[in-house]
């Protein structure tokens, strides 16, 4: 009996889940991360309301994406030094379901704590609630997308030793325009002004990146581990 | 599909390793219920040449057909009719072997009459079903990966040092699995430092980097 994909996608899924779950203490680090470069923005500069409130979109937005791009490495680094990869690549289903399979639960363990954390380091900036209600909305679409551009950069510096480097270098580049979009879009909505551009062009760049990011993934993950 | 072009093909394959040439114009062909053992020193290109076959590396020249297609053609069934187990076990550490062998499951699934239970009850892990495979022994963790052999319905077995860190007891156990798979008309593709002694009536023997098979 043949598993259909849809079967091996959820199941993906939940063992992922539950890998991460039986290493919860190594998801709290990118998270404390986020917490403590926010934090200690207000130490570094000044506590007063008005610097406090223009600083908090960038920000908060250049933390959470430092702590994506810190939590990129679990996201194929244990299965492909203990094989599993290779069971993966060499099942007979689509590679790139599987792989997106595998972002959707790294997202779901890195990117929605980043999400559900926002609104309290918003009131630690003095942001004003509509305001963080932006923030939340560009971090929802903006966190999948981080995940899945550094799922590719990932997948190229997986056979690499010391791949980090090249990571950061690879994938930066990439997360600026979501940086510049989100920033902008919670900036804009602070000074009570319209966001459906800046939306409407993190979601072109989410969909974009649901449909190439997993094929583009699992292409070079393929080259990785030959 | 005529008998000509059934089964697995390896069309003159070449690989290298740096500048070292592993073996070229390898050419055989592998039919229901045969078996193959490649042998060599170490750093012969055994592990190279199970890698391509299984698909997971590219040969630097020549192709590996199944059924007369190309293995990567969109259309080829290989990788369903494929089992691999290579050096790396493929198992999850943290994962009990139930939870792991649950998830090859639902990779490459499971011949309908055969359980999970059963399978690991063949490889004599019963009682340690639901320990973190991190706790077992080298010689159980490879148990778990082996398990996969009971489980599945996969035609092409690529095995690569499948004894390794197995007893005496494991390696009897696996061996009559092989004995069945062959009569059954499966294909059985292995790598071994130690003696092999299989029942199935047509076996070679490939001796890198030689490439021409011997029967055995």
């Amino acid at each position: 009996m043949i598993p259909s994909t849809s079967a091996a996608f959820i199941a993906l899924i939940k063992r992922d889940l539950m890998l991460s779950y039986r290493h919860r203490n190594e998801l709290l680090n990118p998270l404390l991360f986020f917490v403590i470069v926010v934090t200690l923005f207000p130490l570094g500069t000044s506590p007063e309301k008005e610097l406090l409130q223009t600083m908090a979109p960038g920000v908060i937005w250049v933390a959470a994406l430092l702590a994506a791009m810190l939590s990129l490495d679990s996201l194929f680094k244990a299965d492909y030094e203990d094989g599993t990869l290779e069971q993966l690549m060499l099942s007979h289903h689509s590679n790139a379901i599987l792989v997106l399979a595998k972002i959707i639960s790294h997202w779901l363990v890195t990117g929605v704590p980043v999400i559900m954390l926002a609104p309290l380091l918003g009131l630690f900036m003095f942001m004003p609630t509509e305001g963080i209600k932006t923030l939340m909305l560009t971090l929802l679409i903006g966190t999948p997308i981080l995940s899945l551009i550094g799922a590719i950069g990932m997948g190229l510096t997986l056979g690499l030793n010391r791949g980090g480097m090249l990571l950061s270098l690879l994938v930066l580049p990439l997360y600026i325009p979501v940086l510049i979009f989100s920033a902008s879009a919670v900036d804009a909505s602070l000074a009570g002004l319209d966001i459906k551009g800046q939306l409407y062009f993190l979601g072109a760049l989410l969909v974009l990146s649901i449909t190439l990011a997993p094929i583009a993934t699992a292409t070079a993950l393929k080259i990785s581990i030959e | 599909m005529t008998d000509a072009t059934a089964g697995l093909h390896v069309n003159s394959i070449s690989c290298t390793r740096g500048y070292r040439d592993l073996f070229s114009g390898l050419d055989f062909t592998l039919s229901a219920g045969q078996v193959l053992r490649v042998e060599g020193k170490n750093g012969s290109g055994k592990t190279s040449l199970l890698r391509i076959i299984s698909g997971l590396a590219q040969p630097l020249e020549g192709d590996v057909l199944w059924n007369g297609q190309k293995i990567h053609h969109a259309e080829s069934d290989y990788f369903q009719q494929l089992l691999f187990i290579g050096h790396r076990a493929g198992i999850k550490f943290e994962l009990s072997p139930i939870e792991n062998l649950l998830m090859a499951k639902a990779l490459n699934g499971a011949r309908s009459e055969s359980s999970i239970e059963e399978a690991l009850y063949q490889v004599g892990l019963y009682g340690f079903e639901d320990i973190p495979c991190a706790r077992l022994s080298a010689g159980q963790k490879r148990r778990v990966a082996l398990a996969r052999l009971f489980l599945t319905e996969s035609t092409i077995w690529i095995l690569d040092e499948p004894y390794t860190s197995l007893d005496v007891a494991a390696v009897s156990v696996l061996e009559q699995r092989f004995n069945q798979h062959t009569a059954d008309g499966g294909m059985l593709l292995i790598t071994s430092h130690q003696p092999v002694s299989l029942r199935a009536e047509q076996q070679f023997r490939l001796q890198l980097p030689h490439t021409r098979l011997e029967a055995i």
